[in-house]
């Protein structure tokens, strides 16, 4: 239990430990959905305070990291033209597509920007209507509902030169795609608390009954990840597969309606490709015909696009918890934060950074001093 | 950006017709749309995502979140200049500063 004491309540942390070791007797494989969560596991060595049976499985919630290849290129196309101001989320700069990335397209003299919200991206188209001001909207549940607002807002307020290059996933088709493939190992789902503050919990009862599934909504807090598991493996020890929330200080199982309204009402759910495991039916979110104007990928033509993934990359089988980032013969050799193949390593939410950052080369390697929390 | 942080609403302003708050997220202050949180008031803590405000919170959990952010860098992941660290990731040192929009 060396990582106890950097908990922010250790004694409280110690419990929950506890508890599972003396829940857990037999091998259990869990889920954690969300990359914030897979970076607060690995940040504060939660993998290594569990009982040998509880293994943790990383699961595909970096958005960053499974946006599409082919979209990346697209956006880069649109970023590289004279007449575009491109607007995109601070982390998706250095997120590689088939030959540079967004860094790299500023470098050579494309107009682009970093902002904080995509209400920042409508101002600038505001305040410069003679450019097309372009938002690279990428995300999950969390992050749609603000780029659906703003294309609204776009409309309401007669901003033409503003659009949205859009690239929405949903969790749960992904967590059935998961629940299909012929491989799966996982036995219960750790849910990713933020996606459930705007939809609720209402998505999960179904998936949970059809796949004898539990499915545990889950902070992303060291504590928060622990007592998620900790309810997770009382319910696989019990033989019981409900849908629990373990964040009920964000999550409502209502979500956020006014959210939700707003999402129904600007998109529209369409089949989506997520980087390295293929298209899965219904995953994602395109833009409702009534708001199409606002579609860049209509607007800038950028059709047709040819992509080309690193054949030494194996982010798919990472981000479907298939191997652990240690395991693929690149990781932290020709694959590193600096020279990335896949975007798993690029985003600090993608499970092979948290692995590299943290030292995670061999499983018995203790975190490094400098990644170590302080306090 | 897939992780949502909580802070303080410090004003409240209608603009364009939108109701929008400037909150403080120990000692970052960005303007955050009350759209999707319309009853919350001036001393509230939210949970706020890419500058909306997604759901209320109470102030200890507010405050131990705030914490525990700032304590593993994720503050300065979320409202620090993404083009140095870009540019610190692609081995580059920009020869001037480029500018950014917050």
């Amino acid at each position: 239990m060396k990582y106890l004491a950097e908990f922010q309540d250790p004694g409280l942390a110690r419990r929950l430990l506890d508890d599972i070791h003396a829940t857990a007797t037999r091998p259990w494989a869990l889920m954690e959905v969300c990359g914030g969560q897979t970076h607060s596991i690995i940040r504060h060595g939660i993998d290594q305070l569990l009982p040998e049976q509880v293994e943790l499985i990383h699961g595909p919630g970096c958005p960053v990291c499974v946006t599409p290849l082919e979209m990346i290129d697209k956006a880069l196309a649109v970023a590289a033209l004279p007449e575009v101001t491109f607007c995109s989320f601070g982390d998706m700069l250095r997120v590689p597509g088939s030959g540079r990335d967004l860094f790299r397209v500023k470098s050579e003299g494309g107009d682009v920007r970093v902002v904080y919200s995509p209400l920042d991206a409508l101002e600038i188209a505001r305040r410069d209507p003679g450019r097309q001001v372009v938002f690279f909207g990428i995300g999950f549940e969390t992050t749609a509902p603000a780029n659906a607002m703003v294309v609204h807002q776009a409309r309401r307020l007669g901003v033409r030169n503003f659009s949205l290059l859009v690239s929405h996933v949903r969790v749960p088709p992904a967590i059935e795609a998961i629940m299909r493939a012929p491989h799966c190992r996982v036995q219960a789902f750790l849910a990713a608390g933020h996606v459930c503050s705007v939809m609720g919990t209402d998505e999960y009862p179904e998936l949970a009954a059809r796949h004898k599934v539990p499915i545990v909504v889950t902070g992303f807090e060291p504590l928060d990840v622990l007592e998620g598991i900790r309810r997770t493996v009382h319910q696989l020890e019990r033989g019981e597969h409900r849908v629990d929330n373990a964040y009920a200080r964000a999550v409502r199982a209502e979500g956020n309606p006014a959210a939700r309204r707003m999402l129904a009402e600007v998109f529209e759910v369409t089949d989506r490709a997520w980087r390295g495991i293929g298209t899965i039916p219904a995953s994602g979110w395109r833009l409702a015909h009534a708001y199409r104007d606002f579609d860049a990928e209509h607007r800038f033509g950028v059709t047709g696009v040819t992509t080309e993934e690193p054949a030494a990359c194996r982010s798919g089988e990472v981000l479907q918890g298939l191997i652990k980032p240690r395991e693929c013969a690149a990781f932290g050799t020709t694959c590193t934060p600096r020279t990335p193949l896949g975007a798993t390593m690029v985003s600090s939410e993608g499970a092979c950074a948290a692995y590299y950052l943290y030292r995670r080369l061999d499983p018995a390697a203790p975190p490094s001093k400098e990644a170590a929390p302080v306090g | 950006m897939c992780l949502a942080v909580p802070g303080k609403v410090v004003g409240i302003e209608e603009r364009d017709g939108t109701r929008m708050a400037r909150v403080d997220f120990g000692g970052a202050v960005k303007d955050v749309c009350l759209a999707y949180l319309p009853d919350i008031e001036v001393g509230d803590y939210a949970i706020v995502h890419v500058g909306f405000a997604l759901q209320r919170l109470d102030e200890a959990a507010a405050l131990a979140t705030l914490d525990l952010f700032a304590r593993i860098g994720a503050l300065e992941e979320e409202f620090g200049d993404a083009w140095s660290r870009a540019a610190a990731e692609a081995g580059v040192v920009p020869a001037e500063p480029l500018e950014d929009i917050r």
